[in-house]
């Protein structure tokens, strides 16, 4: 049965890559197309009409929005390397850390790249207590996920690579080794696994992306 | 593990707090109530839901789960003999779940801002919510197809998502002097709203609006028009 599968995204989206990367982990064939931001397509219109935004999947004709419910969908209907545990407590757990990651670190990492300069301790210290619930959550496991990785990793591609591009693109320090030695050796081991190395956007790429398009002359160190 | 001592932290008045407990009562499960006294917050709250300190939270066994949402779903894979919350199919599941996401992080921010907000500022978070209900009821018209409920012919993820804010939504139509379901303009909604708040898991934990009307009230003179504990 020939499957078609087509993914609306952005190169330097983490939300986008997130569904790469299960795709890619997964051995999930798809067309990709790339959104220009200032010019979305029209297909992406027609299929995220409520949200507008990428990542949007679709699987012979239907189509998603939200990148964690197109990972929880992928993982359902291809069975192959899951991304969830099967005990259900498990599964809540996960379910609760990709949600709490979603809710809070992006916008704390912005806001601690972006804000005023008599904002940005505060912002740092807000940002370093989010890191320090994952830091406590890793325990002695080599991933969130245990042995392989799963759901909690891939939601935490932003701690896991797009955290040092925004602390190179503005200048500002988040995650310390002597601070968060766990987290640090987590993201070099996921930055390393084959599936999500090959999805992750060129680093010089997106500093530069970041820096032009959002000013960064303006923020201080 | 044991499918007894099941305890859901949180109260009467909160809509996210409703969900476990319709979830609950659909599978016939016993459970203990223990409401929440949200000021203090009390240790069993600050324990179990150590990162965020927000209720509900479902207690199994000794194990806390959060998030209302999160705990529906537990539910429903714990419980399986009896109806399922969710259903079978992957994309009709990932639908649900796209529906409850959007009526907690954009409808129900309308919502809130509705309550507080004047003027201008009032007329435009009345068109989000308006225009909000537009969309549910159209989502309503596709999940249903043509049954009872977001979930078909038994209440559903989508259901208890959208249905545990009713009582809320029924406060702000009268204190604001708006109709938001509307026979007009979501006459799907109107009808679904009726069977939801008459069904036999939600009757008995969904709050009377004169209830919610008193309690805002005496809220609204604390916090001085804040919103109320979300989530």
């Amino acid at each position: 049965m020939a499957e078609e599968v087509l993914l609306f995204g952005f190169w330097g989206s983490p939300f986008s890559r997130r569904v790469e990367m299960v795709l890619k982990l997964k051995g999930i064939e798809y067309k990709y197309t790339d959104e220009d931001f200032s010019n979305k397509s029209p297909s992406l219109l027609k299929y995220n009409p409520i949200h507008k935004k990428v990542p949007v999947f679709v699987h012979n004709g239907k189509h998603l929005a939200e990148s964690l419910v197109i990972l929880e969908y992928i993982d359902e209907t291809w069975k192959d390397h899951p991304i969830l545990p099967k005990d259900p407590y498990e599964r809540a757990n996960a379910r609760f850390w990709a949600k709490f990651i979603d809710d809070k670190y992006l916008s704390a990492i912005w806001k601690s790249c972006t804000c005023e300069k008599e904002e940005r301790e505060k912002a740092v210290e807000e940002t370093s207590e989010l890191l320090q619930f994952l830091e406590n959550e890793l325990k002695e496991q080599k991933y969130f996920g245990g042995e392989t990785i799963g759901l909690v990793d891939i939601a935490a591609n932003i701690i896991g690579y797009w955290l040092e591009i925004f602390e190179e693109a503005f200048g500002v320090e988040l995650l310390r080794k002597e601070k968060f030695p766990k987290l640090c050796n987590w993201a070099s081991e996921f930055v390393s696994v084959s599936a999500i190395k090959e999805n992750l956007p060129p680093s010089d790429k997106l500093i530069a992306f970041l820096q032009n398009r959002f000013g960064v002359g303006n923020a201080s160190k | 593990m044991a499918k007894h001592d099941v305890k859901v932290l949180g109260t009467w008045y909160s809509p996210p707090g409703m969900r476990p407990r319709i979830a609950l009562n659909i599978k016939s499960v016993k459970y203990e109530f223990l409401e929440e006294t949200m000021a203090p917050k009390s240790e069993l709250l600050l324990q179990s839901n150590p990162v965020h300190k927000k209720i509900p939270v479902l207690i199994h066994g000794d194990k806390p789960i959060c998030e209302s949402m999160i705990i529906v779903e537990y539910i429903d894979e714990v419980w399986t003999s009896g109806p399922s919350i969710l259903p079978s199919d992957p994309y009709d599941r990932a639908i649900q779940r796209f529906w409850a996401a959007y009526v907690d992080e954009k409808w129900l921010a309308a919502m809130i801002g509705l309550r507080s907000a004047q003027g201008e500022e009032r007329k435009a978070f009345l068109d989000q919510v308006t225009e909000g209900l537009a969309l549910l009821e159209e989502a309503f018209g596709k999940c249903s197809k043509g049954k009872a409920f977001f979930g078909g012919d038994r209440i559903g993820l989508l259901d208890i998502a959208f249905g545990s804010l009713l009582g809320w939504l029924k406060l702000t139509e009268k204190v604001n002097g708006v109709k938001l379901l509307d026979e007009a303009k979501t006459p799907g909604l109107v009808k679904w709203a009726e069977r939801f708040c008459a069904d036999a898991a939600v009757k008995s934990v969904m709050p009377e609006t004169e209830k919610l009307l008193e309690f805002s009230k005496v809220v609204a003179a604390k916090m001085k028009g804040a919103p109320p504990p979300k989530n």
